[in-house]
């Protein structure tokens, strides 16, 4: 058994979750809910072993290194980041209509790691080092609460859209959500709790840079469009703080915040040039 | 004149301005990462044509983040925080030092969350009980008479309203850093080859202007570790410091792990290797030593043990520039011999005069980074500061509680209130906890209205 075919099997087992938590949703199934509430959970389970496995897997090839070293790894990490994060809101508003928005990123991001080579390759020089794990660990907790942040922005507009419209049939359907303001506490929580961590993960990865370089801001795409994406974070919480807004609009902000999450993360790795060439190499 | 200045004033304190500037420094950052920075002119023309690259260097678009309008941008911004901060200081610092017993009883009365009980002990009685029961409560308690009644008041975490100050101020922190490592610090690079010195280094500009040092900075030996697949695994290099003639400080350093001495710092951050070898040949019963540079074809002599000796030829690898090398020895009166020593291996020779340990390895230098930034501490201090205040501010709140013990003969009132300036949620449960502990409470003979 090694990891790569486990984290194969998780990814289908996310995708029949989130297949699940949808169907739940439409068809109103609590028992539907459940099973994907249970299987999200197993796959959980199991993905975290699939982790300490890798981890375990590189130190027997003499690579030995954390599992958050290279585009695969990450996205692996996302997407348990993710399902951990949700499965916390999840038990916190006792709502498992919510992973209808939620764990199918979990599955996305699993989906793009398979498409990653998966090979445990030795890290070079500069990457070894524990600031780079506290880096990675802290960027994708954030990066997480962000996607969840998306998915409860996309369902608040779903919802209102239809509300507006008072369609009946949809109505019904969405009657089953929770009602907006919940939505949109939920989405503000989020995007609070997901900036707390995405500061961090800047500051850790300055610290890490200026240890390897002596330099701790070089202005280079990745870094700059995490700037970016945490700039529009703060944009939309000051707008919220002082200016009350919420609803619709803090809804649309946690998508483009997100938006600028996977350019940030995965859209500067292939499009532009950088320091941080690590995701293409892996 | 000073309607002006209110207004000046009221502009750089709002929360608009700061709006406008989140999304103009999320947008134009953009640029720059999309149009390559740092290339010379040449560069620009060929992608863009002349006409765009002329506009791009008026604008500075090659070094957008060092330019004028994006300079005065972050300029704004520290200054739209810096005057807002102040001008909301007062405001808080009153919310933090407010005496919560000099409230006025109606507005005590009407806070978010209030429960009304009805006790069968007198108000004095009631009083007395609750006095007692108080210090087993997690509030601290102070009260006062208030419109002939009595009035208890307490609060928690009423500090942690400055963490959005903090929060603000590390944001300065942080370029107020970054200043004054622009302005005093510089970055530069230095080459030392195993075995030798330097007393200067080389600044990163056209002219790679010398930096002379106060000491001097030897390599005794460099590293390169390589992993089976031929990928670096690591580069280490033993330096040591000399001042005066003595050796100060003696450190191996890594990348991510570099030297600090005397407010400079060296990294780790290249090397190269030398066409000349390193080649160091042992006695095998005496132990005398000796470490030779040597270029190839280059004779080199140990006296001491009438050795005369060098390296003829070398051959190189698909992994290494020098594998192997042809060493020439000659020893005594004897016939010279000629033998191949693989890179980093021993070879043993037995030559009438005795026997010999050789080894060979190519010759590297080790190219370190070197940084002077006075800033960098104020920078980390600044985020250190920016977690703390980050979390104080999202999820600490400021709660207060009060009682109220009313009435006249046999029967008594008590009101309790409390409001949370956050966390709505968790203050409702704080107040259910001690809405039940008093309850509980058979001394207090309460029920609720
Ligand atoms: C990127 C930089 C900034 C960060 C990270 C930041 C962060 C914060 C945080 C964490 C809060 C606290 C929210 C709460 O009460 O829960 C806050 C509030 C606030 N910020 Fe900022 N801020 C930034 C820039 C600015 C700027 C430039 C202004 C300029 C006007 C500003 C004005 C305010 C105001 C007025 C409040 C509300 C304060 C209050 O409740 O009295 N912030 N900010």
């Amino acid at each position: 058994m090694t990891s790569s075919l486990l984290f194969g099997i998780i990814t289908f087992t996310y995708l029949a979750a989130s297949f699940l938590y949808i169907g739940g949703f439409i068809f109103r199934s609590q028992k539907a809910g459940l099973v994907a509430s249970v299987l999200t959970g197993l796959s959980f389970l199991v993905q975290t072993g699939a982790i300490a496995l890798r981890w375990k897997e590189s130190y027997s090839m003499g690579y030995g290194h954390a599992p958050m070293s290279n585009m695969y790894e990450s996205l692996v990490f996302f997407s348990w980041a993710i399902v951990i994060f949700y499965m916390f809101i999840e038990y916190k508003f006792k709502n498992r209509l919510l992973g209808a928005f939620a764990v199918p990123f979990a599955f996305l991001s699993m989906a793009l790691a398979s498409l990653t080579g998966d090979e445990i390759k030795p890290l070079i020089p500069a990457l070894q080092s524990n600031w780079l794990i506290a880096h990675v660990m802290t960027c994708f907790v954030g990066y997480a609460a962000f996607a969840v942040a998306c998915g409860m922005g996309i369902m608040y507009l779903i919802k209102s859209t239809y509300d507006e419209k008072a369609d009946r049939k949809g109505a019904s359907l969405l009657a089953t959500l929770p009602p907006l303001s919940v939505i949109d506490d939920i989405t503000h929580k989020t995007i609070v709790f997901g900036f707390l961590w995405l500061s961090a993960g800047i500051i850790t990865g300055a610290i890490w840079a200026n240890s390897a370089w002596g330099t701790y801001w070089s202005w280079d795409p990745k870094e700059t469009w995490s700037l970016i994406t945490w700039f529009l974070y703060a944009a939309a919480l000051h707008a919220r703080f002082t200016k009350g807004w919420g609803g619709k609009r803090i809804a649309w902000l946690a998508i483009i915040g997100f938006l600028a999450v996977v350019f940030t993360y995965y859209g500067v790795n292939y499009l532009l040039s950088g320091l941080h060439s690590y995701g293409s190499s892996g | 004149m000073q309607n002006n200045k209110n207004e000046i004033w009221a502009f750089l304190a709002s929360v608009k301005l700061a709006l406008f500037t989140f999304f103009a420094l999320a947008i134009t950052s953009i640029i720059g990462t999309v149009i390559e920075q740092g290339k010379d002119m040449a560069y620009y023309v060929e992608r863009f044509g002349p006409g765009t690259a002329k506009f791009f260097q008026i604008l500075n678009v090659p070094n957008m983040y060092s330019s004028w309008w994006f300079i005065s941008m972050l300029v704004l911004f520290s200054l739209n925080l810096l005057v807002c901060t102040i001008d909301r200081f007062p405001n808080i610092w009153r919310l933090v030092n407010l005496d919560n017993l000099a409230l006025e009883l109606d507005r005590i009365l009407k806070m978010p969350k209030r429960q009304v009980f009805k006790s069968q002990l007198s108000a004095a009685e009631l009083h007395q009980e609750i006095e007692k029961a108080l210090p087993g409560l997690s509030w601290k308690f102070e009260s006062a008479e208030l419109d002939g009644g009595r009035l208890f008041a307490a609060q928690k975490g009423n500090w942690t309203r400055l963490g959005v100050i903090m929060v603000h101020v590390s944001i300065l922190v942080i370029f107020a850093g970054a200043i004054i490592g622009a302005a005093f610090g510089y970055k530069g690079f230095v080459m030392i080859p195993e075995g030798r010195s330097v007393k200067q280094i080389y600044a990163y500009d056209a002219n790679r202007t010398e930096i002379p040092l106060d000491f001097s900075l030897r390599c005794d030996r460099f590293v390169l570790e390589l992993y089976d697949t031929g990928a670096p695994k690591e580069f280490l290099s033993d330096l040591v410091v000399v001042k005066d003639g003595q050796e100060v400080l003696k450190q191996s350093i890594e990348v991510n792990d570099p030297l600090h001495y005397g407010g400079l710092t060296f990294y780790q951050s290249s090397y190269e290797a030398y066409d000349e070898v390193v080649l160091e040949i042992e006695n095998g019963t005496s132990k005398a030593k000796k470490k030779f540079i040597v270029g190839i074809g280059e004779q080199v002599v140990w006296p001491e043990e009438h050795l005369t000796l060098g390296v003829v030829n070398r051959m190189g690898s698909r992994m290494a520039a020098f594998a192997r090398g042809q060493v020439w020895l000659k020893s005594g009166e004897a016939e010279p011999v000629q033998f191949w020593v693989n890179s980093g291996q021993s070879a043993l020779i037995e030559r009438p005069t005795g026997n010999y340990v050789l080894t060979l390895r190519p010759l590297y230098a080790t190219g370190l980074q070197v940084t002077r930034d006075p800033g960098v501490w104020y920078v980390y201090i600044g985020c250190m500061l920016m977690l703390v205040g980050l979390y104080v501010a999202f999820f600490l709140s400021h709660r207060k509680i009060w009682l109220y013990i009313s009435g006249s003969g046999s029967g008594s009132t008590l009101h309790v209130a409390g409001a949370s300036n956050k966390n709505k949620l968790g203050f409702e449960n704080d107040f259910a906890a001690l809405i039940d502990n008093l309850e509980q409470s058979g001394t207090l003979k309460l029920t609720k209205e």
